[in-house]
């Protein structure tokens, strides 16, 4: 469509202001990146200019003290576990609330989508309470167990959607053909929720890596922390030690903006497809 | 006689298997919860002893009528919403207009609009204490601009103002995407049309853009709304609802009349009211957006 219309001065200037702003728009992770690698007095001196010297130590030194390699992997852990059984088993509900609406089966899916507005900061105070008595607090099982509660209600009415869409005379033909109503899920029905459970583990990875207030709720033993919460802590110690709190920064920001890079195309998709379904 | 009951027993066993596991979890970690939270709003429970006492009303009057924090930190979010959602959607659609038209570089220019929003609002308001303290205090000297030498995060105006560039920095890209996927949809016979007729741009943008994205506004909207409303991350590493509770949002009031004040009871009171203004604001929008369906 551009192509036709060729590439006029007035594009170019267009061109040129949108890469101006998009320079602003990154002009925080310079100030990060740059003064992450300076030593406390070039920093105090000389905030906007590049470094006199590289001092690398100041990332040997955060990775230490936040112990970055446990935080990472518990990170990691809790992330790809939740996502695992948000998706498993959002995906057999979805499966039987569309193929077997029942009265009930009905208002469970009502409940699912109600429970939707409920927002995390009206639910924590007695969650708390309810973690301790089920033995869920101080573990990272107990966590992911958390986010399977938080994330079952939107992933379950993402599928419901996306499986009304699946033609039954496919799951007919199996079922003639003598397979089991699990079969049938697990070989023929879960593989073609595949773009829609892509989707749902991307949104819900960026989610459960970056969250919070749940996790700080919920693990206190600093073992157990998890990348937001060791940077937190860490922040709140080294208050106005910028160097070493900008080093940490980035080695707090850096996994996931790499994932992004990496899926950048699936998550935009994901998004762009929920928006217009609205 | 035994076939039917086999059959009823296998349906048994298949709903329990499929539904088994979301509804238990989902009962555990939210629906029990939510319950035993609109308990709590009506008793004074402070979280440590298990003597928990009915109070009735109690914590609504003390609410509405002795609790500056409450009336402060919803002022504060109201205030805070607003500007957000104006800003945000501005900056999202004007970034949706330029990444629609022919420039080559726009793919790049995506991904870094987009990039801020992948990074959770707590590190990223780590980042941006470090731009606002240090970053515009360096910016300052070297052009003099009075902007950068304000005392940022240091007062009122300053911290709540913050708050909105941080928020703005990382909504607007993915307003962006929702947007450019909104214009992507116009028919470009439409626009050749008006361009054949003379149409300059901003009779484009009132004629035919704007009434064409409508659904795309609407979920923008709503989506900035909600978020904004519920801000938490973003401000507790910021400023921490400081200075003197000036920019505290009512999800921080909540966490702090809880968690370091321990009056849970107060604080489960104050998460209810929070909760009923939330789903108004989402009732709302599905009301709109489905009186918009029947309309198109």
């Amino acid at each position: 469509m551009g192509a036709a219309r060729g590439y006029t001065l007035r594009t170019l200037m267009i061109e040129i202001f949108a890469i101006l702003l998009a320079l602003l728009f990154l002009v925080p992770f310079y100030f990060v990146l740059v003064n992450s690698v300076k030593s406390f007095a070039d920093l105090l001196l000389n905030s906007a200019g590049l470094p006199k010297e590289f001092v690398w130590t100041n990332y040997s030194r955060v990775w230490e003290i936040i112990n970055y390699p446990k935080a990472f992997l518990n990170s990691l852990i809790v992330t790809v576990i939740a996502n695992l059984g948000i998706a498993v088993f959002s995906s057999m509900a979805a499966y039987r609330l569309v193929r077997h609406p029942s009265k009930f089966n009905n208002l469970l899916f009502g409940v699912f989508v109600a429970a939707m507005v409920i927002p995390f900061q009206s639910i924590m105070i007695p969650l708390v309470k309810v973690a301790n008595i089920a033995g869920l607090l101080n573990s990272l099982p107990g966590l992911i167990i958390c986010y399977f509660g938080f994330g079952i209600s939107l992933a379950t009415f993402l599928f419901h959607g996306f499986v009304k869409a699946i033609p039954l005379e496919i799951e007919e033909a199996a079922i003639v053909d003598g397979t089991s109503p699990y079969g049938v899920f697990w070989r023929i029905v879960f593989p073609l929720l595949k773009p829609m459970t892509v989707t749902i583990i991307l949104l819900n990875s960026l989610w459960i890596w970056n969250d919070f207030l749940l996790p700080s709720l919920v693990i206190p033993d600093p073992s157990l922390r998890t990348i937001p919460l060791a940077t937190s802590s860490f922040f709140a110690q080294y208050t106005k030690q910028w160097d070493l709190a900008l080093a940490g920064l980035v080695l707090g920001v850096t996994p996931i903006v790499i994932f992004f890079l990496f899926m950048q195309r699936h998550i935009i998709e994901g998004i762009t497809a929920g928006s217009v379904k609205g | 006689m035994m076939q039917t009951r086999r059959k009823k027993l296998s349906e048994w066993v298949q709903q329990l298997y499929f539904i088994g596991p979301s509804l238990f979890f989902f009962s555990l970690i939210v629906l029990i919860p939510f319950v035993m939270g609109m308990y709590y709003a009506f008793t004074n429970w402070n979280g440590v002893s298990n003597e928990v006492t009915w109070v009735g009303l109690d914590n609504f009057v003390t609410i509405f009528t002795g609790d500056e924090n409450f009336a402060n930190s919803f002022g504060f979010t109201v205030r805070f919403t607003i500007t957000a959602v104006v800003l945000t959607n501005a900056v999202g659609f004007g970034l949706a207009l330029l990444l629609t038209r022919s420039i080559r570089t726009k793919n790049a220019l995506r991904t870094i609009f987009f990039l801020p929003n992948v990074i959770g609002g707590l590190l990223l308001g780590f980042i941006w204490q470090f731009i606002f303290i240090k970053g515009f205090s360096a910016v300052g000297d070297a052009t003099g601009i009075g902007f950068f030498n304000l005392p940022w995060l240091g007062d009122a105006q300053t911290g709540f103002w913050g708050i909105v560039i941080v928020s703005v920095w990382q909504g607007a890209g993915y307003l962006m995407v929702i947007y450019i996927a909104g214009l992507i949809n116009i028919p470009s016979e439409l626009m050749e049309a008006a361009d054949i007729d003379g149409a300059n741009f901003v009779q484009k943008l009132k004629n035919i853009i704007i009434p064409l994205i409508m659904p795309a506004v609407t979920v923008c909207l709503f989506l900035t709304i909600s978020n904004s409303f519920k801000v938490f991350d973003v401000v507790y590493s910021l400023t921490r609802g400081g200075p003197y509770k000036s920019t505290e949002p009512v999800t921080m009031d909540i966490y702090f009349e809880a968690f370091t004040n321990n009056r849970m009871g107060l604080g489960a009171a104050k998460a209810l009211i929070f909760f009923l203004i939330v789903a108004a604001i989402t009732l709302i929008q599905v009301v709109i957006t489905k009186r918009k369906e029947v309309q198109s």
